[in-house]
Parts: C-alpha cells; sequence; structure tokens
C-alpha cells in the first residue's frame, strides 16, 4: 500500500496524523507565546520582533502555508475520525451513560477544539487581518521608531532607527477592551485544557507512551499546560490590571 | 457499590433490553426480582429470573453464557452502564449479587456497537472479532514432531509481556465501554502477542496491516485515548500494547511503502 495514502485512508493513519500535525501546532504556540512575551520588555523588543518576521518575506508565508495545512488536516482528521466514531456506536446507545477513568480532557476535545477554532479566527482578524477592531489595527497607529537594534539569537535583524508598525500599543490597546481579554482568557483556557489530552495523546498515538513512563509524562503535560496559560493569561492579565500600558506618543494621538 | 459480604437476602429491580430478533425494535423491561442470596452470581440470577418466566409462560431473557469461570469470553452484558458490571479484572460470571444494595435498579445492556449487532436480548454477534483474526491472527508454524522445547530462546520479560496480551478472551468488553467502540484493544492484544515472539516475526508487517484493514473495513471507531477499554477489560490487558501496536503499524507502512524488493522473475509458471 501507498505510504501517504496509508496514513490519510486507515484509522492508525489519521490518528499518526492528528498527532504530528498536533505537535507541529503545539510547537507555533510555545514560539508565538515566547515571542509575545516580550510585550512585557521595552517596545523596541516585541516591534523589533514583528518586524523581523515581515522581514522573512517568502519565508513568512512557507511558515503560514505549513501551520495552514496541520490546522487543515488537524481538522479535517478529526472531523473524518468523529463521524466514524458516531457510526460505531450502532443504532440504540446505551441507556445508561458510564464513564471509568476517561479525564474530562479527553472528553472534551471537539467542544474545546470548536472554541479555540473561533478563538484563532478572531485572533487573526484581531491582529493579523485588521477585520476586528480596526481603530488600534497597527496600520491605523502612527509608526514606532526603533530606539535601539533589534538582535534575533544575537544577529541584528533591525536597525535602529527604523520605523516599524507598533504591535506594542495594538496589542495593549486591544487588549484593554474587557471582552476581548475575556474571550482570549477563556479560550487560551481551553486551548490548554485541550493540550492536556493532546499532548498525552501524541505519545501513545506515535507509540512511544508506556506505563513505566506515563505518569511523568502526565505530569510533564499538566506542567506544560500550567504554565502556558499562565503565560497566556499574563498579557491581557497586566493590561487589564493597568501594570502594561501603551507607552509611545502614537499611542496618545491614536486614543484621542 | 460493593456491598458487605452478608448472607441476608436482597430484592433488586432488573431493567433489561428484551429484542426478539436482529431486525425486530427492542425495549427495556423491567423484572422485580425477590429473595436473592446476595452470594449467588449474576447470571444465577438471570437463571433464576427466567425460571420464574418460564413457569409463567413467558419467554426467557437471551444471554450468552458459556464456562462462567471467567476464561471463555462468552458472557457479554453491559451491567449499569459497565461492560461486564462492577468490578475490576473480572467478566459478567465472575460478578456477585453483593455487589448490590437492597432495592436497587440494575440496567443490563447487550454490547453496543455496530459490527456487533444484537440477535437477540442481551446476546450479540461478536464474529467481527474472528474476521479480524482471520485477516493475520496467526503464524506460520512448521508442522511435524514437537520442536525441541528450549530451541528458540525468548527473554523472559518478552515472554511475559507477550502472555499478558495472550490473555486477551475476545469477550469484547473494549469495543463496548469505548466512547468511540474502537477495537484497538483487541486488535493490539492480538498484534503484540505474536509480535512480541520470534514465531511471529515473518508475518509481523503484513499481519498489523491487515488486521487494522480489517478492523476499518467491518466499521469499529477509532481510538482517541480514553483508556475505557482496559479499565473495563476483565483480564487488565493495558493500553500499552495500543501504543506498541500504533509504532508496529507505522514501522510496516514506512516498510511496505519503501523498502526494496527483489526483482528476481520466476517461478509461477
Amino acid at each position: 500500500m501507498n505510504f501517504v495514502g496509508s496514513l490519510f485512508r486507515s484509522s492508525i493513519g489519521r490518528k499518526i496524523l492528528m498527532a504530528i500535525t498536533g505537535l507541529i501546532l503545539i510547537g507555533f504556540v510555545i514560539g508565538h507565546l515566547v515571542g509575545n512575551l516580550q510585550v512585557f520588555q521595552d517596545p523596541d523588543h516585541i516591534n523589533g520582533y514583528a518586524q523581523f518576521l515581515r522581514q522573512l518575506g517568502p519565508l513568512l508565508w512557507v511558515a503560514r502555508i505549513v501551520l495552514l495545512v496541520c490546522v487543515v488536516i488537524h481538522i479535517w482528521a478529526a472531523t473524518v475520525l468523529t463521524l466514524e466514531n458516531k457510526a460505531a456506536r450502532g443504532p440504540e446507545p446505551y441507556a445508561v451513560k458510564h464513564t471509568i477513568r476517561a479525564t474530562l480532557a479527553s472528553r472534551t476535545m471537539r467542544l474545546t477544539g470548536y472554541v479555540v477554532l473561533a478563538f484563532v479566527l478572531y485572533h487573526l482578524a484581531h491582529f493579523t487581518w485588521g477585520a476586528a477592531q480596526k481603530d488600534t489595527f497597527k496600520d491605523n497607529l502612527k509608526h514606532y521608531t526603533m530606539q535601539h537594534e533589534y538582535r534575533f539569537a544575537g544577529f541584528p535583524v533591525v536597525n535602529a532607527g527604523t520605523e516599524v508598525d507598533d504591535v506594542h500599543s495594538m496589542v495593549i490597546l486591544g487588549f484593554q477592551n474587557a471582552v476581548v481579554s475575556g474571550f482570549y482568557i477563556v479560550a487560551v483556557g481551553l486551548l490548554s485544557f485541550h493540550l492536556l489530552h493532546g499532548f498525552d495523546s501524541m505519545f501513545q498515538t506515535l507509540g512511544v507512551r508506556s506505563s513505566r513512563w506515563s505518569a511523568g509524562l502526565r505530569t510533564v503535560a499538566l506542567a506544560f499546560c500550567l504554565v502556558y496559560f499562565v503565560g497566556n493569561l499574563a498579557i491581557p492579565g497586566a493590561v487589564l490590571l493597568g501594570k502594561l500600558q501603551p507607552r509611545t506618543a502614537s499611542v496618545a494621538a491614536a486614543q484621542r | 457499590m460493593v456491598a458487605e459480604n452478608t448472607s441476608s437476602p436482597i430484592s433488586i429491580t432488573l431493567r433489561v433490553w428484551r429484542q426478539a430478533g436482529p431486525k425486530q425494535p427492542g425495549k427495556f423491561v423491567d423484572y422485580q426480582s425477590a429473595n436473592l442470596n446476595p452470594n449467588m452470581s449474576f447470571l444465577e440470577m438471570l437463571d433464576v429470573v427466567n425460571d420464574e418466566l418460564t413457569t409463567k409462560g413467558e419467554e426467557p431473557i437471551a444471554f450468552a453464557h458459556d464456562c462462567r469461570e471467567g476464561i471463555c469470553g462468552t458472557c457479554s452484558a453491559t451491567i449499569n452502564g459497565k461492560p461486564h458490571g462492577p468490578g475490576v479484572g473480572i467478566a459478567t460470571c465472575q460478578v456477585y449479587m453483593r455487589s448490590f444494595r437492597d432495592g436497587d435498579i440494575v440496567t443490563v445492556e447487550p454490547f453496543r456497537a455496530r459490527p456487533f449487532p444484537v440477535i437477540k436480548d442481551l446476546i450479540t454477534d461478536r464474529s467481527a472479532f474472528d474476521q479480524i483474526q482471520q485477516a493475520g491472527g496467526f503464524i506460520t508454524a512448521r508442522a511435524g514432531s514437537a520442536p525441541d522445547a528450549n530451541a528458540t530462546p525468548i527473554p523472559k520479560g518478552d515472554a511475559d509481556l507477550a502472555m499478558d496480551a495472550a490473555t486477551c478472551i475476545g469477550c469484547g468488553a473494549c469495543v463496548a465501554a469505548c466512547k468511540n467502540a474502537s477495537a484497538m484493544l483487541f486488535v493490539a492484544a492480538k498484534v503484540s502477542h505474536l509480535g512480541l515472539l520470534p514465531q511471529g516475526q515473518a508475518e509481523r508487517d503484513r499481519r498489523v496491516l491487515s488486521m487494522v484493514q480489517k478492523m476499518d473495513e467491518l466499521g469499529f471507531g477509532n481510538c482517541t485515548n480514553f483508556y475505557e477499554c482496559s479499565a473495563a477489560c476483565p483480564k487488565l490487558i493495558s493500553h500499552d500494547f495500543i501504543a506498541r501496536m500504533n509504532r508496529d503499524y507505522l514501522k510496516a507502512v514506512i516498510r511496505s511503502g519503501l523498502s526494496p524488493e527483489s526483482v528476481s522473475v520466476g517461478g509461477s509458471a
């Protein structure tokens, strides 16, 4: 049987696709969070970082396409597998529903997945497309002038004095809306919950998990999800508590 | 759930799925069962209820049973939502009435899965498992006189692990307990118990590919790593075997698609 065909057609193959695309997406959300936590530093950092990503040009598009393909495969596999699962129970459901030990996280993967998808779409509309909360979108804010050069992995990538988009102000102004921040916090909470089962499951599906170290794996998954949630909570939380304020003159102009 | 070990009789309401045949509609029917010895087995209780039904001229409850000592895998009811009822690592025939309290309503359903159609009442057709076995759950062995006892060295750990997998009695509780009616634990046990041993190596890749393909064809669901299967298994077979099967499957798929094949032609005249 054809190698790629088996992955897309068989039950275990589709699960392997779920696991591999999930792994890539977990890698992305970790990188995304680490990048965003630069908002707590001087505006040079996150603005320089955003400019650096833009400067990647075609490479940025390669990354975007890989992520989009992962999301599409992840959702496609989940949909196909779930429809098969529903059909497999047969015509008559159990009258008494009983769960022996399946975790709440594992049983709510589909629901948390829906919320995460809705959140990802809003998040893109908010910070990438500028379709939501237009007045605080980076295109509508005054440019920011880099005070120092921005270095990525030790290499200077954006020079001091460069005019760049003011992502720092966009993020803070965006999160000053309590409804948006609230949705964001709930969504990343549910994403962390989704990852609690996903992280653990990935090892089982790829065939490397065993009961000799599964308790340790579970602990690592729980710690990862907690750290990931707290990291994501920090940004809107700090904005709502007034700990993070827009610091540039351009913002004062935009707020008027 | 489990009552004190007692000898005072109990009475329960038995809520049983009654279905006259595969194409007939089914429904739950309540039966009062009074004055039961708490130390009788669940199947003996059904025998008592059936005696009463027969005396009254009603159709007895059809249920699957054979050895009544937990090794044949024939008994198969879902009791209060859990395949093989309360208790851990036992089959329905090993459930005793002392596990219930006086006055309990006990709901008894057949194993529910599309590949396990109901034949009558609590009896399901589990021959789908036989079809999966026939697809690859065997080895090619030298026929003739018995081989020398220690001719094939097998590490103790491998032999023990293979034995753990081989304890599968093919009852179908894993499918019944799985929220997705997946047969992954059964197939994993069968794939692993041969795959762990030297005698199973010749067909190892072909076995996992064929058995998984047959499992998919028969309409079983897909594993979502709930681990309900191994918790309901009367032999407590670990879901570690599912991870092993996933690994075996991935390797087999890669090898079957990419490893070199002989170019020699000839024969098959």
